[in-house]
């Protein structure tokens, strides 16, 4: 495993590439949209990098491709199209919250809001449980007015009280 | 010679462990101490065998034994001793005889401290265990076996990979597998559980310590995987939802859930089907992530030399054994009575949205994983998920968490008082909200993001030491009385305020270092200076430099701050003679608590001279970010010498064996 991730990482040592100052924009605020941008696109021919990282020729063109396109002045969801139309989806680290991806999306906050519903589900189906029937607290008044002779001890005992961990 | 004893050993292994899961079983089966005794043997003995054969790989790897071929192909005489060691695991052959070797000492501290368990449970469990053993021993034996000879032995071995040779990751996988495999001890608890039909308390306390001793490893295994690549990469970085992080970081994860989640199985007896599958769901998790490792889907773009049949061997092995444990769960856990009564705002409600957000935390990580190989399996379009996924969906979830976690420890089981926590912890609100008030002032350029990650970093520091301080009444009773209690506290309750604040201290660390990071780079020639931050660093001289397998340039560089000398700093890039590769040797000077990262680039000749790129990076409280983890394991190892785990678990003395009784409780404070 480790040395996979290390012949991996081998081959892209010399990183962080496009912070290279031959490569770099003129204008400092669209050289931080460029690196924005970068940081969500695929280096297509490593292993699972951003072009920002990367050192391969490929990353240095997309780069390159994308300067220039900033540079040009088009917004990044235009970057972005222009590079899926020629690269498909997968050059996108983070994919498009489109229709077919709705469950990669949506998948980690349907898993909490679907605890959340079990959890209440539970708390009040619990509730239901613990109540007392209307026979169960009339028994009880009965049995506090009347005889007095059996004591009800409070179920909650000094250990409930105590925190344990 | 060594190598046949070990090969043979690795076999009597084997051949122990299939006894093991035989004596075991009908052992259980006709209720004699006698047998399952002898299991418990059988268990014992199969660790000596294979810690015999995983001492006869080493020995092959520290003499440069080259005529077996996994220290032909992974080893090389240049090499420091240390990293001969570390080769033993460094391969695949070798790290799968790691696992083994963990997985059967877990085996055998499962047979020799199994005391407390019932003997019913135990041999169960043992058995259980022994299958394990014995499926990954036949794996290791006949489809990955580290110590077949070479008919025609190399003179020299044929690796010397440059960034492998580093002390953190000599010591990584160690860590790392004793918690994947540690988590297996909880696997067999649970599957053991399952076939009797019985989760009680006994059994969750049980469970904890291994959960919490594999946690820690995990936690440390992580942490120094993560430095590594932090320091050795010379990229400023320390995570990068890389797939091979993601397989060690979901048996964390789910580790982390089933500890809390244990301790309500424990203490109040409710969520022990939770619990359970929870216990099924690391190791499965811990599995997956060797066979994600292993099998090469993950590296479609790079085919690497991965051996597809070792693949489909290992999945085979997940999906037998995890489908086994996970058949049998549906089939006996709706037997499991829920137990235990809560209300909303209790600690047991605490602990399950802790869990809640645990698992959707896992789900996600795993679905971010396996998402492209879905995409590709159903012939759909290829698709990449990368760090933004996690960084929107992972974060929110656990930043939720953290922003919920100070209250859990306070509720009271049961029934808690909201008022009452709010009351505790107004302090600690105040605190936080000071600290992140103060960041936002104070540290240019304003990052209000950066503030709230400082505040929730803070919160949970003072959060946890307010729940020490309200444990021992401090401010409200004498000082000698809280004295007295804070002595008396048990260790389990520093245990977990460790955890809770390493996390803080993680958080804040991490947040720290990604809102204020510094990035600079210039080509420099000697003499040339570069900003990153406040320090102005100067290149004064590159010399070349030799080690014992490699050619440097060494650059030497001041760093300034303020007209004052902060500190010296010689990174080196590296062109290693075997291999023909180059690294960067990273230097970092410690400012406080801060990094400032500096690394040498390549040289450019330009018009006037030669010029090197020296990239250089402030990363602000980084240290924070590898303190935390190491508090939290420590955490677990001050919890794990808790005299409650060195006592048996009280028992009620005929209770009914099928449904899940309530577990006795005990006052602690």
């Amino acid at each position: 495993m480790i040395r996979r991730l290390a012949i991996a990482l081998a081959a892209i040592l010399c990183l962080a590439a496009a912070s290279d100052p031959a490569e770099r924009l003129p204008d400092p605020a669209q050289e931080t949209r460029a690196r924005n941008i970068f940081q969500q696109v695929r280096c297509l021919v490593c292993q699972n990098e951003s072009i920002d990282d990367s050192d391969a020729e490929l990353a240095h063109d997309l780069r390159q491709l994308v300067r220039e396109q900033v540079a040009a002045g088009k917004d990044d969801a235009t970057i972005k199209r222009f590079l899926t139309a020629r690269y498909g989806e997968f050059v996108l680290l983070r994919p498009a919250f489109s229709l077919g991806n709705a469950v990669l999306w949506g998948a980690p906050f349907l898993a909490a809001g679907l605890g959340l519903v079990l959890l209440l589900a539970r708390l009040r189906g619990v509730r239901a449980e613990t109540e007392l029937t209307e026979a169960e607290v009339n028994a009880l008044a009965e049995l506090a007015n009347g005889s007095g002779q059996d004591t009800i001890a409070p179920k909650n005992g000094p250990e409930d009280a105590t925190r344990v961990t | 010679m060594i190598a046949e004893i070990g090969a043979f050993a690795l076999l009597l292994a084997l051949t122990l462990s299939v006894a093991q899961v035989m004596l075991s079983v009908v052992g259980r089966v006709r209720r004699s101490a006698l047998l399952a005794g002898a299991g418990e043997g059988a268990a014992l003995a199969a660790f000596a065998a294979v810690a015999t054969a995983f001492a006869a790989l080493m020995s092959a790897f520290v003499t440069s034994d080259f005529s077996v071929s996994n220290v032909a192909a992974n080893s090389h005489t240049e090499k420091p001793l240390l990293y001969r060691v570390a080769g033993t695991w460094g391969s695949h052959e070798g790290s799968m005889l790691l696992w083994c070797l963990a997985l059967l000492g877990f085996g055998a501290a499962l047979a020799g401290l199994g005391r407390g368990l019932s003997a019913r449970l135990r041999a169960t469990a043992v058995a259980v265990q022994g299958v394990l053993g014995s499926v990954f021993l036949a794996y290791a034996a006949f489809a990955s076996n580290p110590l077949t000879r070479l008919a025609d032995p190399p003179v020299e071995g044929r690796s010397l990979n440059p960034l492998l040779q580093d002390p953190a990751l000599a010591v990584h996988p160690p860590f790392l597998y004793a918690g994947y495999v540690g988590l297996s001890v909880v696997f067999s608890l649970a599957v053991a559980a399952l076939i009797e039909g019985r989760v009680d308390a006994a059994w969750a306390r049980w469970v904890r310590p291994w959960a919490v001793a594999a946690w820690s490893c995990l936690t440390v295994g992580i942490m120094l995987g993560s430095f590594w690549a932090y320091y050795e990469l010379g990229w400023g970085g320390w995570w990068f939802w890389d797939p091979v992080e993601n397989a060690s970081f979901m048996p964390w994860l789910a580790a982390t859930a089933l500890i809390h989640s244990a301790v309500v199985t424990e203490k109040r007896g409710a969520l022990a089907g939770w619990t359970v599958f929870l216990a099924l769901a690391a190791f499965t998790l811990s599995m997956l992530g060797a066979f994600l490792v292993r099998s090469g889907v993950l590296t479609s773009v790079h085919a690497f030399a991965v051996d597809p049949t070792r693949g489909v061997l290992l999945l085979a092995i997940l999906g037998t054994t995890a489908g086994a444990g996970f058949a049998l769960f549906a089939w006996r856990a709706p037997s499991l009575a829920p137990g235990g009564v809560f209300a909303p705002i209790s600690r047991e409600s605490a602990l399950v949205l802790n869990n809640i957000l645990l698992a959707a935390a896992t789900a996600t990580v795993l679905l971010g994983t396996l998402y492209p190989l879905i995409c590709e399996a159903v012939g759909g379009r290829p698709i990449s998920v990368g760090p933004p996924y996690f960084n929107l969906t992972f974060l929110p979830l656990m930043a939720l968490l953290a922003i919920l976690l100070p209250a859990g420890p306070l509720l009271a089981w049961k029934r808690g008082d909201a008022a009452g926590v709010g009351q505790r912890l107004w302090i600690a609100v105040l605190i936080a909200a000071g600290a992140g008030l103060v960041t936002y002032a104070l540290v240019s350029p304003r990052r209000a993001l950066g503030a709230v990650g400082v505040a929730v970093g803070v919160w949970m520091i003072a959060g946890a030491l307010a729940e020490i301080l309200e444990r021992v009444r401090a401010f409200r009773a004498p000082a000698a009385d809280s004295w007295r209690r804070l002595i008396g506290l048990p260790r389990g309750a520093w245990g977990m305020t460790l955890a809770h604040v390493g996390l803080g201290v993680f958080v804040l660390g991490a947040c720290f270092e990604t809102a204020w990071k510094v990035e600079a780079a210039e080509a420099l020639r000697e003499g040339g200076q570069l900003d990153v931050g406040a320090y102005h660093v100067t290149l004064e001289r590159v010399t070349p430099a030799e080690g014992p397998n490699y050619q440097a340039e060494r650059a030497s560089l001041r760093a300034v701050r303020d007209g004052r000398l902060a500190c010296t700093a010689e990174p080196e890039r590296r062109l290693y003679f075997a291999g023909d590769q180059s690294t960067s040797e990273v230097a970092i000077c410690q400012q406080g608590l801060s990094h400032l990262y500096l690394v040498l680039g390549e040289r450019r000749d330009s018009a006037g001279g030669p010029a090197w790129l020296v990239r250089g990076y402030w990363n602000p409280w980084a240290s924070l970010i590898f303190l935390g983890p190491i508090i939290m394991a420590l955490g677990g190892v001050v919890s794990l010498s808790d005299r409650r785990l060195r006592l048996g678990a009280p028992r009620r003395v005929g209770a009914a064996p099928v449904p899940v009784t309530p577990a006795p409780l005990e006052a602690e404070a």
